[in-house]
C-alpha cells in the first residue's frame, strides 16, 4: 500500500475514534455531571412534573447508562427525531441543518475577505520592514486580535444602524437579521456585509502577523539567496519562492480556523447581527435552558470540527511527503 | 588567529553580562524594550484601578451599593438635581431612558446602565471579576498543563499517548462550545455543584475560572510537552540519573526549570485569550451571572440601550481592547527577551 493511502487510512480510523469519544464526553457532560438531575436539566426551564415523566421515559433515564448512551445517538444520528422540551417538541436535527446554511455564508464571506486582506497586510509589513508602516501595520493587526468580535459588532451596529444610518454612505445597510440567497441574492449580500468584516478582523490581525513572521524566516533561507543570485526580481522571488512557502502553515491554519468557526465560532457574530444560523440557535436554546438543542450542536459542531482537521492533515500529507510518517 | 580569539571573547562575554543568570539576562533585554515596558505599565494601571473600585464606589455612591438597582436615584448635572432614570427619552418617547454620560467623574461620569448604576464603577467592579477569571484561569490552565505535560514527557510510553490522545479530544471540540455546554450544566443546577468536600455555587466567579482553564489546557499542554520531550534525553538529566536522583526530583528540579520560560512566554497570551474568552461567555449569559458584574455582561446589558445610551456598552469594550493589546504587546516583548531567537512562536 502506498505511504499516502496508509496514512489516509490511519488518520480516518483515529477521526471515527475522536469522534466516538466526543459523543462520550459530551454524554457524560449532559447526563452524568455530579448532583445535577438529568432530566431535570434536558427538560427546559421550570419542568411540569409530566414533561419530567415524559424525559424520563423517551430517553430511558432508568435504565442502564449504555442503554441511555444508545438511545440518545440513535435519536441524533439515525432517527434524527430528538426534540426540543423548550419549543414545543421542535425536532432538532432538522433545525441544526436548516440553519447552516447561513452559517456557512457568513463563514465563507468572512473568509474571502480576511485572506486577501490578511495576505495584503503581511506581505506589505514584510518588505516594508526598517519603515514607519511596517510597525503601524502589526499594531493594526495586534488591535484586531485584541478586540472582542461581539463588541466590534456592537461598534459596527451602532454606526451602520445607529446615528449614521440617515446619512447616504449606509442608508443601504438593511435591518438585522438574515435573507437566505435564494430569496433574494441582493439582500443577502447586502445584509452580510458587516458581518463579515467584523468576523474577518480577528483573522486578518492573526493570519497578518503569521503571514509576516513566516516571511521574514524564509527570507533568510538558502533557496531565496539562490533565487536572489540568479537575478529573479523581487517580485517573482517573494511570489514564487517566499510566500509560496509560507502558503504551507497559512493553508493548515485556514483549514482549523475554517472548520472552528462553522463548528460552533461564529456564535457571537450570529448573535450580535441576528444572523439565523447554527450559532444563533444554540444562544436561543441558551436563553430557554434547552439542553438538547445545545447538545446536538456540540456533537455535529464538533464533528465538523474533527472532520475539518482530519482534510486539512491529509491534504498535506498529499503535498508534503515529509509529514507522512508522523 | 589569537587576535581574533580575543576579540571574539571580549564582544560575547562583556563584564556586564558575564556570568548573569538567564533571568537577569531576559530581565535586561525586556528592560530595554520599550513598548512591551509601556504595555506592562498600562496592564498594572488598569489592574490597581480596578483593585481601588470600592474607593472610587465610596466616592459615587448613592445608597451605599453601587451595584444595587438605583431606579429612583437622582444625581447632579450642573448644579441641579435631575433624576437618573428619565421619562420619556428613546425613540419611542416610551419608559425610562438612564442618564447618559455627564463627564463628571462624581456623578455619573459615563451615565448610568438599563437599572440605573453608574456605569463607570460598575466598569471598575466588572475589571475586577474580568481581571481576576483572567488571571486565575490563565495561572491554572498553565499549572494543570504544564504538570500533565511534564508527567507525558517524562514517563513517555503508554503515559505518553493515554494523556495526549486525552488532550486531543479536549482540543477537538469547538472552544466556546464545550464552555457552553460545561457552563450550562453547571448553572441549571442553582445550588451549586459538590465536589467532595468543596461547594462551588453557581453564581460564583470560580464556575467561570475552571470551565475557561480547563478549555485552554491542551493549547498549552503540546508546546509544553515538546519541550520537556527535548530536555528529558539531555546529558545533565542522564548525570542526575547516574547521582541517583529520583523521579521526583528529575521533573521538578532537572527538567521543569528548562521549561518553565516556555510557560512564562505563554501566560501573557494565555491570559489574553481568558479575558476574551469570558467576556464572550458573559455576552453569552453563561459567564459571570448576577450579583457580579464583568466586562462582558456589561456590554451584554449594554446591548439594548446601544442607540441610545453607547457607552454603557463602548467603555468596557475599550477596557477589554487596552487590557488585552496590552497583554499581547508584553507577551511578545516576553517573548523576544527570554527566547532571542525566537524558538518558541506561539499565536
Amino acid at each position: 500500500m502506498p505511504p499516502v493511502l496508509t496514512f489516509i487510512v490511519r488518520r480516518t480510523l483515529w477521526t471515527v475514534l475522536v469522534m466516538f469519544v466526543i459523543t462520550v464526553v459530551v454524554f457524560f457532560i449532559f447526563f452524568k455531571t455530579p448532583g445535577v438531575d438529568p432530566a431535570r436539566a434536558l427538560a427546559g426551564r421550570n419542568p411540569s412534573p409530566q414533561t419530567l415523566a415524559e424525559v424520563r421515559a423517551q430517553l430511558g433515564l432508568n435504565r442502564p447508562l449504555w442503554i441511555q448512551y444508545g438511545i440518545m445517538m440513535k435519536r441524533i444520528f439515525i432517527t434524527r427525531n430528538l426534540a426540543s422540551y423548550s419549543d414545543q417538541g421542535e425536532l432538532i436535527v432538522p433545525e441544526i441543518f436548516a440553519a447552516a446554511p447561513a452559517t456557512l455564508s457568513l463563514v465563507f464571506g468572512a473568509a474571502v475577505i480576511w485572506i486577501i486582506v490578511a495576505i495584503v497586510m503581511g506581505v506589505a509589513a514584510a518588505r516594508l520592514r526598517g519603515t514607519i508602516y511596517d510597525p503601524i501595520l502589526m499594531i493594526l493587526a495586534l488591535i484586531g486580535v485584541s478586540a472582542p468580535v461581539f463588541w466590534l459588532g456592537q461598534v459596527c451596529n451602532y454606526i451602520t444602524q445607529g446615528g449614521l444610518h440617515s446619512t447616504f454612505v449606509f442608508s443601504w445597510v438593511p435591518p438585522l437579521g438574515y435573507t437566505s440567497f435564494t430569496v433574494s441574492p441582493l439582500k443577502w449580500f447586502e445584509g452580510l456585509v458587516f458581518p463579515w468584516i467584523t468576523l474577518s478582523i480577528l483573522y486578518i490581525g492573526f493570519y497578518a502577523r503569521v503571514l509576516r513572521a513566516n516571511l521574514l524566516e524564509t527570507q533568510s533561507e538558502d533557496y531565496v539567496r539562490t533565487a536572489r543570485a540568479k537575478g529573479l526580481s523581487e517580485r517573482r522571488v517573494l511570489v514564487r519562492h517566499t510566500l509560496r512557502t509560507s502558503m504551507i502553515t497559512f493553508v493548515s491554519l485556514f483549514g482549523l480556523d475554517f472548520g472552528a468557526l462553522v463548528g460552533g465560532g461564529a456564535i457571537l457574530t450570529e448573535v450580535v447581527f441576528g444572523i439565523h444560523g447554527v450559532g444563533f440557535l444554540t444562544w436561543e436554546a441558551l436563553q430557554n435552558l434547552d439542553l438538547p438543542t445545545i447538545m446536538a450542536v456540540v456533537i455535529y459542531g464538533a464533528f465538523f470540527i474533527v472532520l475539518m482537521n482530519a482534510l486539512v492533515d491529509i491534504g498535506y500529507a498529499w503535498l508534503d511527503p515529509r509529514v507522512r510518517p508522523a | 588567529m589569537a587576535a581574533v580569539v580575543e576579540q571574539v571573547t571580549s564582544t560575547e562575554l562583556r563584564p556586564a553580562t558575564a556570568g548573569r543568570n538567564p533571568w537577569a539576562l531576559a530581565w535586561r533585554r525586556l528592560r530595554r524594550n520599550r513598548i512591551a515596558l509601556a504595555a506592562l505599565g498600562l496592564f498594572l494601571l488598569i489592574l490597581v484601578l480596578c483593585l481601588a473600585a470600592p474607593l472610587y464606589a465610596h466616592d459615587v455612591a448613592h445608597d451605599g451599593n453601587v451595584l444595587n438597582p438605583n431606579l429612583d436615584g437622582t444625581t447632579v448635572v450642573a448644579g441641579k438635581v435631575v433624576p437618573v432614570m428619565q421619562q420619556g427619552g428613546g425613540i419611542l418617547k416610551l419608559g425610562e431612558t438612564p442618564i447618559g454620560p455627564t463627564w463628571d467623574l462624581h456623578h455619573y461620569f459615563l451615565g448610568a446602565d438599563n437599572i440605573g448604576r453608574d456605569v463607570a464603577a460598575l466598569l471598575l467592579y466588572g475589571g475586577r471579576s474580568s481581571l481576576q477569571i483572567g488571571i486565575c484561569s490563565a495561572v491554572l490552565c498553565c499549572v494543570v498543563a504544564t504538570i500533565v505535560a511534564l508527567i507525558a514527557g517524562f514517563f513517555g510510553g503508554l503515559t505518553d499517548a493515554i494523556l495526549s490522545r486525552l488532550m486531543d479530544v479536549i482540543w477537538a471540540f469547538p472552544v466556546y462550545l464545550l464552555a457552553i455546554s460545561l457552563a450550562t450544566e453547571l448553572l441549571t443546577h442553582s445550588n451549586g455543584v459538590r465536589v467532595g468536600i468543596l461547594t462551588v455555587s453557581a453564581t460564583s466567579l470560580w464556575t467561570p475560572t475552571v470551565i475557561i482553564a480547563f478549555i485552554y489546557v491542551p493549547y498549552v499542554y503540546r508546546p509544553v510537552r515538546g519541550q520537556v520531550l527535548s530536555v528529558v534525553n539531555k546529558e545533565f538529566v542522564e548525570a542526575a540519573i547516574a547521582q541517583g536522583a529520583s523521579n521526583f526530583r528529575l521533573i521538578f528540579s532537572e527538567i521543569l526549570p528548562n521549561v518553565v520560560s516556555t510557560v512564562i512566554v505563554m501566560l501573557p497570551l494565555m491570559i489574553a485569550t481568558t479575558i476574551l474568552t469570558e467576556s464572550a461567555l458573559s455576552y453569552l449569559s453563561v459567564g459571570v451571572q448576577p450579583p457580579n458584574v464583568s466586562w462582558g455582561t456589561i456590554i451584554s446589558d449594554g446591548q439594548d440601550l446601544l442607540y441610545t445610551r453607547p457607552w454603557v456598552s463602548l467603555a468596557p469594550g475599550i477596557m477589554i481592547v487596552l487590557t488585552v493589546l496590552a497583554l499581547n504587546v508584553l507577551g511578545d516583548g516576553v517573548r523576544d527577551a527570554l527566547d532571542p531567537r525566537a524558538k518558541l512562536r506561539v499565536g
